[in-house]
């Protein structure tokens, strides 16, 4: 009687016809294969662009053009005082960006205890006293205030990089480089106007997210037993930070400096206005100098450029250039994050 | 020895609460950033609204009402240099929406088709070369794309479709969509490896064809985040200035067609903020604009994270 019910199964269902088998297949694989096209479609994007531009500019890299000045209404000539302008622009914008960058992501990650606000306003009001309430609100402000750092650090990333250059041109430019010429130099121009450190700052702040992102997924990678044996042993909160932690995170914060580099170092909208300069005679050497910087540079040859053709040969060699330098920053960066993410998997 | 090791621990005491302050200090600085260009954005942009001076000749009737004029172009007009200025913000916002649109049509197609390429089918061998590809295409400034879409690209593009104007929206919207496509493919990608690995087993086990499964299961269960990724590459189109800047052509006419050239928001301020006269009512009109900019942005990254970050909470807690 149990049989019945597979005996009465037809068997000729199982029997699938080859001409079906085939469509089978033929609607499996088809869409696939428009995947895999749409994918080789991006690379060979970046190929042609790549391949084009290491074509027409590698010719142009000499000695003389990475060291000298343009000539001839930037038709002939090096770039070498934009080298010199970006190098110098990224390292002060390096100097600010590094150690606010850094400073968030330990305080987000390493000082905020806990981060369940429902449950420290729970605690908050379920305090017997008023010490009792006073730490726990502390503790419920504290969270509140890494939540909104962390939607601020989120959302700063969003920021179009024209406001950035807005903002550098209103604040630091007219509002703090005007207050210093007011306060300190009787109202003379000596720092209300564009400047390397005024376009350095806005570089700052337009890169920071990078660098809080890597110091954070570095400082996540440090296991929690090095924290807890450091502090076993009697060690400061900021003894295990300083000593313990950071040493640690090294090879991530040094990625997120990188990044922040290479990104900072082809930025133009932010700089625009807050200091980089179509020509200069000579090479920035104080805070408040103007500088060159290779991707205005670009813009400037490409867009205001005389005689297109003439200066073409130097364009495609400023771009291999600028090109170039971000992509051996960027290959540094990804080969030390590799080998922080593995370590961060062998761990978990 | 007891009394300096007591001093020793004061010493480290104090060293800790106050390294603790100034590393709180420091990490202010986001929050602090994001209300000082909230305050000096609008500082500037304020006038357009209150001071009758600047209002007569750029309020909020100039910059989005009609002029008289017998057709759209001359309704709508951005000439701010003219004898008398026309601040009509009408074709900017055109121009920004048309090259957006062209760049989302031909970025999200390729960039989600790719995401799920790598995240359900590819071999780990290409997967391996398919993601520092794009990280690279992340990493070329928009200087260099905006570079390559004016010597070349446009070239290439008015020779194959032979467009009238050499710069115009669809030349523009093309090179844009070159810098949204990592933005489109990353969040994409995230989201679609977020997807629990049992929902496909469950599927495959059920007799589902892989094909089925990536888009009856998991391009479902991920449709959250890929909409926050194409929300965010939104987001940056509208933001992004080298690139239409140089490949737009520039010229603020205000029709429907997309081979006509167009200006952009952000291209507009970066053109012209540089000639302007401080306190002008062209000044304040770009900063104005910027303030449209940082808001608008402000708002859909706001909503991209949100999906982002509630779409983690549910596969994590949830499923």
């Amino acid at each position: 009687m149990s049989t019945e019910p597979r005996a009465a199964m037809p068997t000729s269902s199982l029997i699938v016809p080859r001409r079906v088998l085939l469509w089978e297949r033929v609607r499996e694989q088809v869409p696939i294969g428009l995947l895999a096209i749409a994918s080789a479609l991006i690379v060979a994007m970046l190929g042609i662009i790549l391949g084009n531009i290491a074509w027409n500019g590698a010719g142009q890299i000499t000695m003389e053009f990475l060291t000298t000045a343009p000539r001839a209404g930037m038709t002939e000539g090096g770039i070498f005082p934009a080298i010199f302008g970006t190098v110098a622009l990224v390292l002060l914008m390096t100097i600010a960006a590094v150690p606010i960058g850094v400073a968030t992501a330990v305080y987000l990650r390493e000082f905020v205890p806990g981060s369940n606000l429902a449950y420290a306003w729970a605690r908050a009001r379920a305090a017997r006293s008023w010490r009792e309430r006073l730490r726990e609100g502390k503790h419920v402000l504290e969270i509140l205030l890494a939540q909104a750092t962390r939607a601020a650090v989120n959302n700063l990333a969003g920021v179009p990089s024209i406001v950035f250059g807005l903002f550098g041109l209103g604040f630091f430019v007219r509002f703090v480089g005007g207050g210093i010429d007011r306060v300190f130099y009787g109202g003379e121009l000596t720092y209300g106007q564009p400047a390397i450190i005024w376009a350095a700052l806005t570089l700052a702040l337009l890169t920071l997210p990078v660098v809080i992102v890597s110091t954070d997924e570095a400082l996540r990678a440090v296991p929690r037993e090095l924290r807890e044996a450091s502090l076993a042993l009697g060690a400061t909160r900021w003894q295990t930070i300083w000593r313990i932690v950071l040493p640690e995170a090294l090879p991530g914060i040094l990625t997120g400096a990188i990044l922040a580099v290479s990104r900072g170092a082809g930025e133009v909208a932010p700089v625009l206005f807050t200091g980089a300069a179509y020509f200069l005679p000579y090479l920035p050497s104080r805070l408040n100098d103007q500088f060159m910087e290779l991707g205005y540079h670009v813009f400037i040859l490409s867009t205001q450029s005389p005689d297109v053709e003439k200066t073409k040969p130097l364009l495609y060699g400023t771009v291999l250039v600028l090109l170039a330098l971000t992509f051996a920053l960027n290959l540094v960066a990804v080969l030390i994050r590799s080998r922080v993410r593995r370590r961060l998997r062998l761990r978990t | 020895m007891r009394r300096g090791a007591r001093g020793d621990d004061r010493q480290r005491l104090w060293a800790d609460r106050w390294a603790r302050r100034i590393i709180l200090a420091l990490s202010l600085t986001a929050i602090a950033t994001i209300i000082l260009i909230f305050i000096f954005i609008f500082r500037e942009a304020l006038p357009i609204l209150t001071d009758p001076t600047i209002q007569q000749e750029a309020s909020l009737r100039h910059l989005f009402h009609p002029m008289g004029g017998p057709d759209l172009a001359s309704r709508y007009m951005w000439q701010p240099i003219a004898l008398v200025p026309k601040y009509s913000l009408v074709p900017l916002i055109l121009g920004t929406l048309k090259t957006t649109l062209v760049a989302l049509l031909i970025a999200a197609p390729l960039a989600i088709a790719a995401a799920l390429y790598t995240s359900e089918f590819a071999p780990a061998r290409i997967r391996e070369a398919i993601k520092p590809a794009i990280e690279l295409l992340a990493g070329i400034p928009s200087v260099v794309l905006g570079f390559f879409a004016l010597i070349v690209m446009a070239t290439w593009m008015q020779q194959l479709f032979g467009f009238e104007t050499r710069l115009n929206a669809i030349t523009a919207g093309a090179a844009l969509a070159l810098a949204l496509i990592p933005i489109i493919y990353t969040v994409s990608e995230d989201a679609l490896n977020a997807v629990p690995h049992s929902l496909r087993e469950a599927s495959l086990a059920l007799g589902a064809t892989r094909w089925q499964t990536a888009t009856r299961v998991v391009l479902p269960a991920a449709s959250p985040g890929i909409f926050a990724s194409l929300v965010l590459g939104f987001g940056r189109a509208v933001g992004e200035t080298m690139i239409v800047l140089m490949a737009s052509g520039n010229a603020a006419i205000t029709s429907w067609r997309f081979t006509d050239s167009v200006r952009t928001l952000a291209a507009t301020i970066a053109a012209e903020l540089g000639e302007v006269v401080f306190g002008s009512p062209h000044y304040h009109v770009l900063f104005f604009i910027g303030a449209l900019l940082f808001v608008v942005t402000f708002i859909v990254n706001s909503v991209g994270i949100y999906i982002i970050h509630r779409v983690q909470h549910r596969l994590r807690g949830g499923l």
